[in-house]
């Protein structure tokens, strides 16, 4: 299984804030067995799902130069399931930023309407800081989610530039 | 006209309570952050960014919790501060009280120093500042 929960950016403005769209569907393995005979897209992989856009947007208003880390849950509230067939959708937006980290606010729509709120931190960490077991290149924004904003660009959006090359 | 005292700690209380997950009645002025209040280091940061919004401040990296002191061997030994080292952090984090650490200031008592109290005079210093 790739590890992405998000389908699509539908929206990307540098620095200040992302949307991106997951559609639900039975296929997913892990639906088989939460729950079985009633799936339900699991809250945390809603949390991964706003993480990845939130962190995604925060990355690319620093270039791609540092390694962003979900550091740390601030909310995390769902006032209902999404199922298989919803569309799920998460705007992101830049509350804090600078070298150190940065705070996302985030609100989960279901095919439309706000079912959730989810703020996160992200922890930067550089080539020069990183702990002596993590890899010594940008593990995080590799192909999968560079690929996101590629599409996102090829179809006419703008505002979210490519790191250098990874 | 700046907030009084009172209006400082009730804003910095609530900005705690909400960084933290604690009641507001644990948020005394006292309180220790680590100890008592259960802060783990991304906390700090959290805090940082809270009090930036709140107060629309902006506090520069190891102002209001100092971050490059501790790697220094000039001012660390036998993880305990040299002279050099109180002098400096003394000098980094003025909004500290340090009458208990200065007597034995060993590493391991360095989080007590970082009281509701702190946050709330380097608060009131920056808003004086400003």
């Amino acid at each position: 299984m790739r590890w992405i929960w998000i389908d699509a950016f539908v929206e990307f403005v540098s620095g200040e804030r992302a949307s991106a769209v997951k559609n639900v569907t039975l296929a997913e393995e892990h639906l088989r067995d939460h729950f079985p005979g009633y799936p339900v897209m699991p809250a945390s992989l809603i949390i991964e799902g706003m993480a990845q856009t939130a962190g995604i947007l925060v990355g690319e208003a620093r270039g791609f130069a540092e390694n962003v880390i979900l550091a740390k849950i601030r909310t995390a509230e769902f006032d209902d399931y999404a199922v298989p067939g919803d569309q799920l959708r998460y705007d992101a937006v830049i509350e804090s930023l600078d070298e150190r980290a940065a705070a996302t606010s985030g609100t989960v729509l279901k095919n439309g309407k706000p079912i959730g709120r989810v703020d996160l931190i992200f922890s930067h960490v550089n080539q020069a800081d990183r702990p002596a077991d993590m890899p010594d290149h940008n593990f995080v924004f590799t192909g999968q989610f560079m690929n996101l904003l590629t599409a996102f660009r090829s179809q006419g959006g703008s505002g979210g530039d490519q790191p250098d090359g990874r | 006209m700046a907030p009084s005292r009172d209006e400082l700690f009730t804003q910095i209380r609530d900005v705690l309570g909400d960084a933290l997950g604690v009641d507001e009645e644990e948020v005394v002025p006292e309180a220790t952050l680590q100890g008592d209040l259960g802060a783990e280091s991304i906390d700090f940061l959290d805090i940082v960014f809270r009090l930036e919004k709140a107060f629309s401040i902006k506090i520069p990296k190891g102002e209001l919790f100092p971050d490059d002191i501790l790697n220094n061997p000039e001012y660390v030994q036998d993880d305990r501060m040299t002279p050099a080292g109180l002098d400096k952090l003394k000098a980094t984090v003025p909004h500290a009280d340090f009458s208990e650490f200065e007597k034995s200031p060993y590493l391991s008592k360095m989080p007590d120093l970082f009281t509701v109290n702190t946050i709330v005079n380097y608060v009131e210093s920056k808003l004086a500042a400003a």
